[in-house]
């Protein structure tokens, strides 16, 4: 088959998108990146890479963190996905990591921050407590040239603790 | 007073909550998608491209090729323009190339409806080619005979300067020196900030806009004018947020091209966006160079005559060009001092991808040679290289003629005294002498040394506008960009402070619009905080004694009587408050008799520099049998005088921290011998510092406010990533006897040295 016999082929996907049962027709080729960004605009969605390498484009699919740019649209078909858009409160209260990130200054250019912050958020809601180590290991898929990460262990690390009711260690990193 | 408090980031808010626009947020999703076509060979001309079949593809607009592009060639650098030919930057760039420089150069383009069209045209395009040998070294693409890239510049030398003071060859007569020497070579890398390259272009009232991730607008209409042949005011460069830049986006990049091809389908908006593959591939790196060093030092560490030679790889286009091998030149000199300097620093073109601005600014390289001779030295000599840093760095009251710089505190003991402490290196250093077995520790250090801004090279000139809104808040607007250092929250506490009113009052405009945004030259030698803060200070100062003036006509009270406070009109002689800065910006501006704006608009030239320094302390546990380093603790400690948010800065330092640690250990961009072709191009393959890959980093500082500084700063973006590699470097020494000369020092290196040095 040559290239201009290839006709597109598009399929229905309806999903949950922060909240909201949602359906799109997309093309069967598209990524979930694609299909956030372009017919939902969720901008927050960052392509750095498109493989699998950076994390920007992270998004939470029934609660896990997953690189939407190596999922298919098509996969999301019945999923629950969560962007960052749909962290903030309806009068915009941010979540509780969200406002670690900015008070902890876990935030410079910022491309990386969505995707760090929704692994994050998959993190804390297990409700363990995890080592530096562990952290570090957990938050790995994301890539950050700006900040040394040092902050963005801080911000997650403070609201672990918080969450779990817990005083918080002498020295903060270890 | 908000300098020097951490207040949070203007923009984080919107960061966190993903609201923030970046170039490819902005872009319409109708655009037609350009992509590049890239040779795949290393030197070769174009002899001819056959499009019939690309243009056959369903959904392809247009395909062009090096042959439909214009003749003039045009210069990159993010450098300002100079009126001087003399002191313009090379043009040696089309926006298409018939002469294939380098495995991936660009020599078509495909405007299509969509990416996956475009994409298949790519592949429909034939080329045919006339291969050329090819070089990758810059040593070796100096000697005759070499393939040459640049008719103008025989041996492919860019450029070739030389420095001397004293007297060389007549001070090494001395009896009892002792001769050190060492070549210490630093590999190609890349800035790996985490949005790629992403313009878009369209024509809108016969202009042509351009949407770009840049960190210098006002120098991109500069050079697409350049490039296109138009006229600088047809175009217009709008830089929203940027996701990190690190020098590579203060180059111009394919921005001139995407408003080419734009205008070539009507003016239609086309979209360029950079895959990563692409951003590593096509965009500009840090350059490789080779250093030789040659000492002659009294036995108690007193240099007496030292001579370098700096290799500069270049690539195929001059980009930055030999600004960068000059700068490490000029870093030699200063940073240790020596009555009798002999210097050579060559550029020179092979067929690599060109080598451009990153972050530190050939001081990475520099920095990396000059303090790892510095420890070679300190071995020879058996000296604990802490107190030959000590003895021979820039001492108080060192005068810099050239500069007009003056170091005017004890910086370098401060900061040395604060890192050593906070390591504890005394008491590690002593412990880890002599040690035996496979698993060894061991503690180094490393200065640095760091201008801020450019003058006297170049021109330093920044422009501010302040406009008072009808209820007391002000809008800022300065040329220099945020590009994730936190630029708009320094701006907005200078302006806070010195206009007299609250933060939330301050609107930093952080877009930059070339039609709107005053004239400034963007992000780069670490220059913001100094230049536009000089720009900010003069500009609310010349507002204050505009709105004092106003003010008169409504309170009667001498201008001299007043001040602005909190956002408050006051009388200083008792402090009572007049009005509100908003009722006097609403009564004057609705004035029936005598209507007035409160905005201000100022330019700056800036006529002086600033030095910056700091010091790297770094403890490392060696694996011999393993090849392997593992970072135990590290700290940076810098003046970069007064600190105008210290969170900020701190996080400044720990990213550059992060990518010293990243350049010492792990990067290294891999060139096929056979083909040229680039083999590890991607986040996977090239490994940058990941959030496994160091311990906690340390960022401390000495403040000493800078007096030639309007709110005492200086430079802090770039200088944290030079020290690193140096210190690790030396801590790798003391643990095992074995000084390493290549960096990345990753095991693949360290098991070639251990090697040599019968480790293993």
């Amino acid at each position: 088959m040559t290239d201009a016999e290839v006709t597109r082929q598009f399929k229905q996907v309806t999903c949950t998108i922060n909240g909201k049962k949602r359906t799109a027709i997309v093309d069967v080729r598209a990524s979930l990146t694609d299909m956030l960004r372009d017919d939902y605009r969720l901008t927050s969605v960052k392509k750095g890479c498109e493989v699998g390498e950076c994390g920007a484009c992270t998004v939470l699919i029934d609660g896990e963190a997953f690189d939407s740019c190596i999922y298919l649209a098509i996969w999301a078909d019945g999923k629950d996905i969560i962007t960052l858009e749909g962290l903030e409160g309806p009068n915009g209260e941010l979540s509780d990591i969200q406002q670690a990130f900015i008070d902890e200054a876990a935030i410079q250019c910022g491309f990386c921050s969505p995707g760090f912050i929704l692994s994050a958020k998959e993190i804390l809601d297990s409700g363990e407590l995890y080592t530096d180590a562990e952290l570090r290991k957990l938050l790995s898929g994301h890539l950050c040239r700006c900040t040394g990460y040092e902050n963005i262990l801080r911000a997650v690390k403070k609201t672990m603790y918080k969450r779990l009711g817990k005083q918080l260690p002498e020295v903060l990193i270890e | 007073m908000f300098i020097g408090k951490s207040v949070p980031r203007v923009d984080a808010h919107d960061k966190a909550t993903g609201r923030t626009k970046y170039a490819d947020d902005l872009c319409d999703k109708r655009a037609f998608i350009a992509k590049i076509l890239h040779a795949p060979v290393a030197h070769a001309y174009v002899k001819s491209i056959d499009i019939s079949e690309a243009e056959q593809v369903p959904g392809v607009v247009k395909v062009l090729t090096c042959f439909d592009v214009p003749e003039q060639p045009f210069p990159t650098a993010g450098h300002p323009w100079s009126t001087d030919p003399s002191h313009q930057d090379i043009a040696d760039r089309h926006l298409l190339t018939r002469h294939v420089r380098y495995y991936g150069d660009d020599v078509a383009a495909v405007v299509a409806e969509d990416e996956v069209a475009a994409v298949r045209a790519l592949k429909k395009i034939k080329v045919e080619y006339e291969e050329l040998p090819f070089v990758l070294d810059a040593q070796e693409a100096m000697k005759d005979g070499a393939p040459l890239l640049h008719k103008k510049f025989p041996n492919n030398i860019l450029k070739h300067t030389s420095s001397s003071q004293g007297n060389y060859e007549e001070a090494i007569k001395e009896p009892g020196l002792i001769r050190v020497e060492g070549w210490y070579d630093t590999p190609t890398v890349q800035h790996c900030h985490i949005e790629n390259a992403v313009c878009f272009a369209y024509q809108e009232n016969e202009k042509t806009v351009v949407v770009a991730s840049t960190q210098i607008p006002h120098i991109v209409r500069r050079v697409i004018g350049q490039a296109l042949g138009i006229p600088w005011g047809d175009v217009r460069v709008i830089k929203p947020y940027i996701g990190g830049g690190f020098g590579n986006k203060q180059d111009v990049l394919y921005e001139p091209l995407c408003a080419w091809l734009s205008r070539q389908v009507g003016g239609r908006l086309v979209k360029l966006e950079c895959t990563r593959e692409e951003t590593f591939r096509n965009n500009r790196v840090r350059h490789a160079i080779h250093s030789h060093i040659i000492s002659y030092v009294r036995p108690d560490g007193t240099l007496v005559a030292r001579k370098l030679e700096a290799f500069s790889n270049q690539g195929a286009y001059a980009s930055h060009g030999h600004a960068i091998a000059a700068k490490g030149m000029g870093a030699f000199a200063r940073l240790y001092p020596c009555p009798n300097v002999e210097c050579d620093a060559y550029t020179v073109f092979t067929n690599i991808q060109p080598g451009g601005a990153m972050r530190s600014y050939g001081m990475a390289q520099a920095g990396f040679a000059n303090a790892a001779h510095t420890d070679d030295i300190a071995a020879a000599l058996h000296m604990d290289p802490l107190e030959l840093n000590r003895k021979i760095l820039m001492k108080k009251g060192y005068v810099d003629n050239f500069y007009k710089l003056e170091l005017y505190n004890d910086t370098f003991n401060q900061c040395l005294d604060k890192g050593a402490a906070w390591i504890d290196y005394e008491r590690k250093h002593k412990e880890y002498e002599h040690q035996t077995g496979n698993i060894r520790r061991g503690i180094g250090v490393a200065p640095l040394w760091y201008n801020t801004a450019v003058w006297p090279i170049s021109l330093e000139t920044s422009s501010c506008r302040m406009v008072v809104n009808q209820d007391g808040s002000v809008q800022v607007q300065v040329g220099e960009t945020e590009i994730g250092q936190g630029a708009d929250t320094a701006y907005t506490q200078m302006t806070a402070d010195t206009l007299g009113v609250p933060l939330e009052k301050v609107h930093v405009v952080s877009c930059q619009d070339t039609d709107v945004t005053p004239f400034g030259l963007g992000a780069y030698a670490s220059r913001q905080t100094y230049t536009a803060g000089m720009a900010i200070r003069g500009c609310a100062e010349d507002l204050r004694d505009k709105i004092l003036n106003v003010a008169y006509r409504y309170t009667r009270m001498q201008p001299y009587l007043m001040d602005i406070v909190d956002g408050n009109i006051i009388r200083t002689t008792d402090g009572r408050v007049l009005m509100s800065l908003g009722e006097l910006a609403t009564t004057a501006l609705y004035d029936l008799e005598n209507s007035i704006h409160l905005t201000m608009e100022k330019t700056t030239q800036i006529k002086s520099n600033a030095y910056s320094f700091g010091v790297c302390f770094a403890e490392v546990e060696v694996d011999i049998a393993m090849c392997k380093v593992k970072l135990l603790n590290i700290i940076n400690v810098h003046d970069c005088g007064t600190l105008i948010n210290p969170t900020l800065a701190k996080a400044q330092v720990e990213g550059g921290m992060s990518m010293g640690i990243g350049y010492a250990l792990s990067e290294c961009m891999l060139y096929d011998k056979k083909t040229g072709k680039l083999l590890n191009g991607n986040l996977l393959d090239y490994k940058l510092s990941t959030f496994m890959d160091h311990p906690h980093l340390e960022a401390q500082f000495v403040e000493n406010p800078e007096p030639t500084s309007a709110y005492g700063t200086k430079a802090l973006g770039e200088p944290p990533v030079v020290p690193v590699a140096p210190a690790i470097r030396a801590a790798i020494r003391q643990a095992t006897g074995v000084p390493l000369y290549n960096v990345p020092m990753n095991p693949h290196q360290l098991f070639k040295r251990f090697s040599e040095e019968g480790l293993i």
